[in-house]
Order: C-alpha cells, then sequence, then structure tokens
C-alpha cells in the first residue's frame, strides 16, 4: 500500500537531513505505530505519505514514495486525498466548515463525488464513529474527543485506503483518548484501513499495532514487529521498561501480558512496603505556602469550581487530575489571582494575590498556562531572560538565565524561542515565571507533547523546585507522569475535590487512575521504575 | 396546524414535512419588504412590518446560533431611533417644522455665519422629535429586515448558491468568519498570559506582547489549515488555460460595464433610450456567461442542495407583493405613506400598503416548519421551548 524508497528528506537549512535512507513498505490493513523522540522526524515521515512533505511544506526529498501506485513527486496532497486521510493534532485547526454534517460532506464535495453517494457515506461514517447524535451540532461546541472522532470521518468519508493520524490524542484526557484509539481500531479491523500513527503515550495504542517504526535520532528508521522494536528503543511504554528490567523476552506490550508473566516477580518484591520514589533532589514537606479556603468560580450558571478548600505546604508537589472541564484550570488561575474568583479566599504569606497587583502576585504564585508560548514574544532566549529580569520586582528576584541553567542546562542563548523543543521551551517559560520568585508555583498541563525523557526530565526539574522549598501543583491528565512526579494527588470533578492524598493511595485506590505498573504489580504498591529497580538491586 | 401549503395542494402533502427554506428566498422575501419599508415613515405601516418580522422570524428560524440574532437587530433598531431623536435635537432639526409645543428648551449655542443653517440647541418642539422618531423607525425597521433575513437564513449557507466560479470567494468568507472567533480567544489568552508575566495589558507597550504571540498563533493556525483542505482536495481542479481565464475576466468586466450603465440609465431620466433597459440586459446576460465559463473548470458536487420549490416561490411572492405596492403608492404619491408631524395628528393607516405589510406574513405560513432536533438543546432550553409555544399561538391565530 505505502512503499518508501531510499526516502532522505533534508529541510532548508538544516544541518543534515531529517529522514535518512528509509526503505519502508507497509501492507494493506496494517496499524503501524510510528515512534521516536519528540523532533525526530515522525511528523515528516507521515507528511511524506500523502506529499505534504515536500510539496506544503518545503525541503528536498530524495528517492521515492509510491502510495497505492501514484508517486507522491508527480502527485500533489489534493491528488492523493482519495487515498490518504490525514488527521493532525489538533482537529480544530483543521475545520473548514462549521457544523458536524457538512465537514463530514467537505472532502467528497472536492471529490465532486455524487450527492446521493455522498449522502449515503456521511450516514455510515456518522454511524461507524459513533457520532450520530452529534449530526447537525456546531463543531466548536463539541468535546476534544468528539471534534477529534469528527476530524477522522471527514477524511474516512472520501474512502480512502490510508489513514495518517499525526498524535491525535495528545491534546485529549484519557476517556476522550480511548474514544478515538477505540475507533481507529474499530476502522482497522472493520474496514480493513491502512493506518499510519503517532503517538506519545505509547502505553495506550501498543498493544494494538502489528507494525512499529521508529524513527532514530539519526533519521533512520527501524520497523518490525512491536515487541521487537520496542525491546531496544529509545522511547518505550512503562511495561516495556518494566520488562527490560525485569529481563522478560520478549517484552511484553499489554498490562495483561505483563501481569501473566509477572507472577515471579512479585514474589521476588515480597510484601514489604515499597521504597520512595528516588528524587534527584530529597523534598521534605514544610510549612504551608498557599492557603485556599471557600474558593469557587463560575462563569454564568455554571460552577467550574465549587468551594475548594487546598492548603499547600512548601517541598510538595501536587498532581491535580481530573477529565477535562472538571475546573482543575479554573482553580489554578483562581489560585494564582488573574483568573475569575467568585468567592472563597486565597493567602499566600499573608497576602492575596487577587488583591494585589499583577506584578506583585506573581512574585507570590508562578503560574505556567497550557500553551506556554503565549508568554514569550521576543527573538532570542537572552532577550527573553533580560526581559523577564527587568519585570521581575518581588522581593527575592533570581536571574532569569541562572534559573534556565538550572533547569535545563546547554540552550543556545541566540535561538529563537520558537525553535526549542516542547520541553525547552517550557523551561523557558518556567525560568521567566521563577525569576519573580514565586513561593508557589502552578503547573497547566505541562506534559502535552512531551515524550518519556522529556517527562522525566521535567519530573527531575520539579525536584528542584520543590527542593528549593516551594509548593508545586501540576495539572495533568497523564497518570504515569502524576505517579512518577507527585507526593500528593488531588482529583476533581465537576469542580468538586473528590480525592485528596498521598499518590500511591490515590493512583492506586482505582483501575482507572492507576499507572501501568501498578497495575501489572497489584495488590503490591509499587508506581515507578525506580521502586523497583531498588528492590531488585538491594536483593543483589 | 393548518397551512396554506396544505390548502395549496390537498391532498398531495398531509402535514408538512420540517426543512429550511432556500436561503436566498428568505434573503428575496427580506429585500422585498425592506424595499417597501424604505417608502414610508407611517409609524403604524413600520410598526405593522416589525410585528410582521417578528412573527416570521419566531416561527421559522432555526435553532442555530444565528438564529438568535434577532433579538440583537431589535435592539439596534432602538438605538437608531435614539441617535436620530438626539441629533435632531442638539443640532435643532426644528427649523424647518415650525413645530408649535415646545418640550423643552436647550442652550442656544452661538455659531458663526458659515455655519448658517445648522443650530446648536435651542428649542426642542414634540413635532420636531416625532419626525425624528418616525424617520428613525424607518431605517431601525430596514435593519430589522436584515436581522431577519440574518436569522432565518444561514448566512454561510447562502454563500454556498455563489457560482462556481465565485466558489474560492465563498470559501474565503467562511474561512474568515470562523478565524475571526478564534483570534478573538487568542488576544483573550495572551492578555491573560501577559498578566502572568507581570507586563502590562493594555496601552503602546502591550502591544508587542500581545501581538506577537497573537500573530504567531493565527499564522500557523492558517497553515494548519491550508495543509488539512490541500490534504482533503481542495483546488484538485484548478486546470483552466490562461486564455479561457482572461475570457473570463473579460466578459466579467463587460457585463459589469453594461450593468452601470443600465443602472444609470434607469435613474436619471435625461439619459440616451439605450442606456437604460437594454444596457441592463446585456451586462445581466455577459455577467451570466463569465460565471458560466468561469465556473465550467470547476467539478465539484454540493452535499443536501437546498431544493427551490413551491414554497420557496411562496415566500419570494409574499416579499415582492410589498415592494411592488409600496413603490406603486410612492409613484402616486399616496398622503398617508408620509404622514406629517407638524401638525401632529394620528396618521391614518392606508388599507392597500398595510394589508400588503400582512400578506409578507404569509411567509410565516408558507415556509415549511424549520427543522427542530429532537435532543434538548442544551444551550437554551428555555428559550427554545418558549419559542416552540409562541409557534403555535401564532400559527393559531393565522
Amino acid at each position: 500500500m505505502i512503499r518508501f524508497e531510499q526516502v532522505s528528506v533534508t529541510y532548508q537549512d538544516a544541518p543534515g537531513p531529517v529522514l535518512r535512507d528509509v526503505d519502508l513498505t507497509v501492507g494493506e490493513g496494517e496499524l503501524v505505530l510510528v515512534v521516536g523522540r519528540t523532533g525526530s522526524g515522525k511528523s515528516t515521515l507521515l507528511g511524506a505519505v500523502n506529499g505534504l512533505v515536500p510539496h506544503f511544506t518545503g525541503g528536498t526529498l530524495a528517492g521515492r514514495v509510491l502510495v497505492d501506485g501514484r508517486d507522491t513527486r508527480t502527485h500533489k496532497p489534493r491528488d492523493l486525498a482519495d487515498v490518504v486521510g490525514v488527521v493532525g493534532q489538533d482537529p480544530l485547526a483543521g475545520f473548514v466548515t462549521d457544523t458536524v454534517e457538512e465537514e463530514l460532506a467537505y472532502g467528497m464535495e472536492q471529490l465532486a463525488v455524487p450527492p446521493a453517494v455522498m449522502r449515503k457515506r456521511v450516514e455510515e461514517t456518522l454511524d461507524l464513529l459513533g457520532i450520530a447524535d452529534l449530526r447537525d451540532r456546531p463543531l466548536h461546541e463539541l468535546s476534544g474527543g468528539q471534534q477529534q472522532r469528527v476530524a477522522i470521518g471527514s477524511v474516512l468519508t472520501a474512502q480512502p485506503g490510508v489513514l495518517v493520524l499525526d498524535e491525535p490524542t495528545s491534546a485529549l484526557d484519557p476517556t476522550a483518548a480511548e474514544e478515538v484509539l477505540a475507533a481507529v481500531t474499530r476502522l482497522v479491523h472493520d474496514l480493513g484501513v491502512t493506518v499510519l500513527l503517532a503517538e506519545h503515550r505509547l502505553e495506550r495504542v501498543v498493544q494494538y499495532a502489528d507494525t512499529v517504526v521508529e524513527v532514530r535520532a539519526d533519521g533512520t528508521v527501524r520497523s518490525g514487529p512491536p515487541a521487537a522494536v520496542l525491546a531496544t528503543a529509545a522511547v518505550a511504554p512503562p511495561v516495556v521498561e518494566l520488562a527490560r528490567l525485569a529481563g522478560w523476552d520478549p517484552p511484553p506490550l499489554s498490562v495483561r501480558d505483563a501481569r501473566r508473566v509477572a507472577g515471579p516477580l512479585r514474589e521476588r518484591m515480597g510484601d514489604g512496603p515499597p521504597p520512595p520514589p528516588a528524587r534527584s533532589v530529597a523534598r521534605a514537606p514544610g510549612a504551608t505556602r498557599l492557603q485556599a479556603r471557600g474558593v469557587t468560580v463560575r462563569y454564568g450558571d455554571a460552577v467550574a469550581v465549587r468551594q475548594v478548600d487546598l492548603d499547600l505546604p512548601g517541598g510538595q508537589v501536587t498532581a491535580l487530575m481530573g477529565r477535562n472541564g472538571s475546573g482543575k484550570s479554573s482553580l489554578l488561575w483562581a489560585l494564582q489571582g488573574s483568573g475569575p474568583r467568585h468567592g472563597g479566599t486565597v493567602s499566600v504569606e499573608g497576602r492575596d494575590p487577587a488583591a494585589v497587583g499583577a506584578a506583585e502576585a506573581r512574585s507570590l504564585v508562578g503560574l505556567v498556562p497550557q500553551t506556554p508560548a503565549d508568554l514569550l514574544y521576543l527573538d532570542t532566549v537572552a532577550d527573553e531572560c533580560e526581559q523577564a529580569d527587568r519585570e521581575a520586582t518581588g522581593t527575592a528576584p533570581v536571574k532569569a538565565r541562572e534559573v534556565l541553567d538550572r533547569l535545563a542546562p546547554g540552550i543556545d542563548d541566540r535561538l529563537h524561542p520558537r525553535d526549542l523543543s516542547e520541553g525547552q521551551r517550557l523551561a523557558l517559560v518556567l525560568a521567566v515565571q521563577l525569576s519573580a520568585g514565586p513561593s508557589v508555583v502552578l503547573l497547566d498541563e505541562p506534559t502535552r507533547g512531551l515524550d518519556y525523557p522529556a517527562k522525566r526530565a521535567l519530573v527531575d526539574i520539579l525536584d528542584l523546585l520543590a527542593g528549593d522549598g516551594r509548593a508545586v501543583v501540576v495539572a495533568t491528565h497523564d497518570v504515569e507522569f502524576a505517579a512518577a512526579a507527585a507526593d500528593r494527588v488531588v482529583v476533581m470533578a465537576v469542580g468538586d475535590v473528590v480525592a485528596d492524598g498521598p499518590t500511591t493511595e490515590v493512583v492506586t485506590a482505582s483501575p482507572a487512575f492507576a499507572p501501568q505498573l501498578a497495575k501489572v504489580l497489584a495488590p503490591l504498591q509499587y508506581l515507578t521504575l525506580d521502586q523497583v529497580a531498588s528492590v531488585l538491586e538491594g536483593e543483589r | 396546524m393548518t397551512t396554506a401549503a396544505q390548502e395549496q395542494r390537498p391532498g398531495r402533502v398531509r402535514g408538512r414535512l420540517p426543512r429550511t427554506l432556500h436561503p436566498i428566498a428568505w434573503w428575496l422575501w427580506a429585500i422585498g419588504l425592506a424595499t417597501a419599508v424604505s417608502r414610508t415613515t407611517n409609524p403604524l405601516l413600520l410598526a405593522l412590518a416589525l410585528a410582521v418580522l417578528a412573527v416570521v422570524v419566531s416561527s421559522r428560524r432555526s435553532e442555530a446560533p444565528w438564529a438568535r440574532a434577532f433579538k440583537y437587530y431589535l435592539g439596534m433598531a432602538l438605538v437608531v431611533i435614539a441617535i436620530r431623536v438626539v441629533f435632531r435635537s442638539v443640532f435643532g432639526g426644528d427649523v424647518g417644522i415650525g413645530g408649535m409645543h415646545v418640550l423643552v428648551r436647550l442652550p442656544r449655542v452661538p455659531l458663526p455665519a458659515w455655519a448658517a443653517g445648522v443650530q446648536l440647541g435651542g428649542p426642542v418642539t414634540l413635532e420636531g422629535t416625532m419626525a425624528a422618531v418616525y424617520d428613525g423607525l424607518r431605517l431601525g425597521t430596514l435593519l430589522c429586515c436584515l436581522g431577519a433575513a440574518n436569522a432565518l437564513a444561514n448566512p454561510k449557507r447562502a454563500l454556498r448558491v455563489l457560482p462556481g466560479a465565485l466558489y474560492e470567494l465563498g470559501v474565503a468568507v467562511v474561512v474568515s468568519l470562523s478565524v475571526a472567533p478564534q483570534l478573538v480567544e487568542s488576544v483573550q489568552r495572551v492578555r491573560r498570559a501577559r498578566k502572568l508575566r507581570g507586563g502590562p495589558t493594555r496601552g503602546r507597550h502591550a502591544l508587542r506582547g500581545v501581538a506577537i504571540p497573537v500573530l504567531e498563533d493565527a499564522f500557523e493556525r492558517s497553515l494548519r489549515l491550508a495543509a488539512a483542505m490541500d490534504s482533503r482536495g481542495y483546488g484538485r481542479v484548478g486546470g483552466a488555460s490562461p486564455r479561457s481565464r482572461r475570457g473570463t475576466a473579460a466578459l466579467l468586466l463587460a457585463g459589469m460595464l453594461g450593468l452601470c450603465a443600465g443602472a444609470y440609465g434607469l435613474l436619471d431620466g435625461s439619459a440616451p433610450g439605450l442606456f437604460g433597459l437594454p444596457a441592463l440586459a446585456a451586462g445581466a446576460v455577459l455577467c451570466g456567461l463569465g460565471l458560466a465559463l468561469g465556473g465550467r473548470r470547476v467539478r465539484r458536487t454540493q452535499y443536501r442542495p437546498d431544493p427551490w420549490r413551491l414554497p420557496e416561490w411562496g415566500v419570494v411572492v409574499c416579499g415582492a407583493v410589498p415592494a411592488v405596492v409600496f413603490l406603486a403608492a410612492f409613484g402616486a404619491g399616496v398622503a398617508a405613506l408620509d404622514p406629517s408631524a407638524a401638525p401632529l395628528r394620528w396618521p391614518a393607516l392606508p388599507a392597500v400598503p398595510a394589508l400588503a405589510v400582512l400578506l409578507a406574513g404569509l411567509a410565516a405560513v408558507i415556509a415549511p416548519p424549520p427543522v427542530r432536533s429532537r435532543r434538548p438543546a442544551a444551550p437554551a432550553p428555555v428559550e427554545g421551548v418558549r419559542d416552540v409555544g409562541r409557534v403555535r399561538a401564532t400559527d393559531v391565530a393565522a
């Protein structure tokens, strides 16, 4: 169905090719999972399938890409629209019309499909993706998972043989992501669509994949059966990491498979309480930094946060979890003082961040919003750091560049903030916010777009912040990340706090919330690999 | 519910099926009524027209977001009337009216000699104010005609009827319509973020901090949209030869010239006879040919095209009748269309124009009922329910 023959892609002004001598054959009806570190060329590989690379993105493509016998050199993306359907990360950015039904029909209108056929296909697609009851809803009113399913549907109506999905779930909460992935696997199994899928959180998809293609840092690729490729890949889901540690070969890919081989390991670990997670900087809970009582946020009739009480001690990392729209962001913004707050009190160092000015508020509480790039507007990293130093008016300002070097050493001063990787940009924004010297740091969904190594780096950064005695709150969907980073988990649902306690207790209490490792090793309460590693080392 | 169509086609349709009326039909209807309204300042006729608009909108609008727009137009009409009255009072429009009943005397500001004919302040008379109200009411009603068309017909769907040659124009409008709210959202988000950094959110200094992230955001978004449209087959059949493109342009240009000349000839009675209708007709034909030639290269189909059936014709006629009647009455100099405010007396209601306006209201019965989804409308359940009730009441009354 798809054939890459000696494909190399080089972008202008790039030191080397993003993809190097790629030979790849994808058969019909295969589900191919593309893995690799951020910036490794996954998107380039996917874009080359329908000719967006190089027709749309620029750059030079050497070699040949054949899709269903059509060469992308002579076929532009629009000429491949009936063969390849492409769905991106942000469904809303790709919508052309404004209601579900019209969006589904748009591609077919372009392909001049007869009206009678269009009508039929729209109905079939609505059913196939389970969105029939949304048919005349405006697209922007839908939830993220629904939007992504509509986006998939809108390319499916053209009946392409190949579906290319570039991180379709990265902006979704776990339930919505499940919805989308379930729809995708159904397409593979029922319709025999060939699917190329790039995904960061491998633990969600790897068990469905027929083939895994790893794009390595040097641009070469390696493909093969999932277990074989992942056993040595630079990125791997937690079960595979556990398998590497425990010496299981081939590595199991799902929790179910792992549990079936984990019996001996569980016995080896014994009944003793798991050791505390290893920290790069020791944490010690200190005095309360932030005290919130009865915080309420409402938008019209909808109550986003309902009378939440929260104490944040210094030296502790708290994960704030809950599905999209459960009030996490509203709570963070209300605590910082720049978001609306319709009731309750917040006190940091005896002051209310909402009552003092914006400049003073940020010296009390620093917030990194969901799209950190919103804070950046200058041309180089150095300029941003200098500007941050000028803006810092707090009692204990620190040089932003020094903070940045502590958080993520070795970022070139002359780089444009847009050219940084997601993780580096996050570190830069964090440095900007920390330069005001806040004792409370709030991060809203920082793990978006981060791969496993970048997430580990973020955990180390949080260790640093907590080690300095700051109170840290991370709003996140990512159970694995919360398990690795947080001492305490607060779960919100429709504006209420429904659970609040030590990470181990909260995340192992329910199977939905548990990280993969906890599911494999249950009833033992292990959350992270280094806990397992330290026990196994202690044995030797 | 008894409906006109049922009576028109007995036995063929038992109870009409809800569907959306062709958007162009609604627009023509509204333009017809607007033409009629523009010829009168009679408050009774105008109030009647407003009532007709309100009845039709409330009974035949859909549940879509744009359908809730009518009330904003009503608000705007009130503002127009208020502005008209204030201006008239302050700038002394009363001079020519010769009103007797002085309501209030504003302090008079002496103006230099070159501003003769304009006065600031002075007495405000009841007659002058009423004249301003009539005039404002006419403007406001015109606005409401526009609002009714917007509420009844999806503006984006109306664009889809554009001929193939103008398809790109339609797409550009649709995309910009959807980008505008995203831009607003983006600005709000970035301004909130600026606050997080302690920077100013207003003024010249804030401009760079807000504008650059917003522009970068918008730029990236449009690139992604372009990529998405490209990979979904947009512009797949752009195989127009330069010759046919030039031909299209020449035909359209000549057609436009013809239309202009024709309009000029019709409006100016002293123009040579050739300029009038013949030029207009020739221009229209040339434009049509140009559009057809341009549209030939576009191969595209339309999903669920709106049909043009009997109710569409009916609605258009309902709008056209008042336009014709008012234009004729205006030509014949029917005094009741433009009642005098001085001396002030209760305006007469001319029978034929009033009937014509009422006829426009028949559109509420002739048009098929709008499609209502079975799901409980989440955002505005109360309003929706209330509207259904109102529809029933008016239908029974009709």
